[in-house]
């Protein structure tokens, strides 16, 4: 995996920062020069990833969200989001569209199904106890500036 | 958020601006539930011309809100979504259940 260029960038578990790791990512893509739509989908993906840490992760606590943006070679977009929180027992189960641990919350269990349909690639791995990283890859169209 | 909410032909539109993540939503929600409850408008719409962004906490927040209307005896319709959310719309299926404009 050649990197071009990368950042590096980890926050608090607070729901306001869902918006600050989407302004996070927009800033770093601006010089990818990606489409209005390419940087919507990355944008909601990275929001649904950090929002999961948040709501299930963190339940009732605060802890680090790491996020890592790579521009890759050909216009790839390598995303990582990773928390240390609870983790998740059923990978499986919890990528179901429609599956949530939070109705109370109204979350509508489509998370994952948006990072999937909106990013080329995803992968989540997580240990019980011990947290969770999502990785997201996207190819941009175009040869950018 | 929320900006205003006017009457159009009987129909009471919330007029929405800004963005819609998980953060925002359940202060939305306070508010939206709020004036349905209390008015108990036949026909409620939601107009997201203003949002510039929404994910899926946004269709829990529509969805909810077309429960709540349906247990009023009313009905819920989106109005003005980007063409963006009506991508996260379509993806929840939202379409089958709420009408959308």
């Amino acid at each position: 995996m050649e990197v071009l260029n990368s950042i590096k960038f980890t926050m608090p578990s607070l729901s306001v920062n869902e918006s600050t790791a989407r302004a996070v990512v927009s800033s770093f893509l601006i010089q990818c020069d990606p489409t209005v739509e390419e940087l919507s989908d990355i944008r909601t993906a990275v929001s649904e990833a950090v929002t999961n840490a948040v709501v299930h992760a963190y339940r009732g606590t605060t802890g680090d969200i790491e996020l890592t943006v790579r521009l890759l070679r050909n216009r790839e977009i390598y995303i990582r989001v990773k928390d240390k929180g609870c983790g998740i027992s059923d990978i499986e189960q919890a990528m179901q569209p429609l599956f949530t641990t939070a109705p109370e919350e109204e979350r509508s269990g489509l998370g994952f199904s948006v990072m999937e349909s909106f990013m080329d690639r995803l992968s989540v791995r997580s240990v019980t106890g011990r947290g969770t990283t999502v990785i997201m890859r996207k190819r941009l169209s175009g040869n950018g500036k | 958020m929320l900006t205003d909410i006017k009457n159009d032909n009987g129909t009471a539109v919330a007029v929405l601006k800004g963005e819609i993540d998980h953060h925002n939503a359940k202060s939305l929600r306070t508010e939206l539930d709020h004036y349905i409850v209390t008015v108990q408008p036949e026909r409620f719409a939601i107009d997201f011309g203003g949002i510039t962004f929404m994910d899926s906490s946004g269709i829990g927040l529509i969805m909810g809100r077309s429960k709540l209307m349906k247990e009023c005896g009313g009905s819920l319709e989106i109005r003005n979504a980007q063409p963006y959310i009506k991508r996260v719309l379509r993806l929840a299926g939202v379409e089958r259940i709420v009408k959308v404009m």
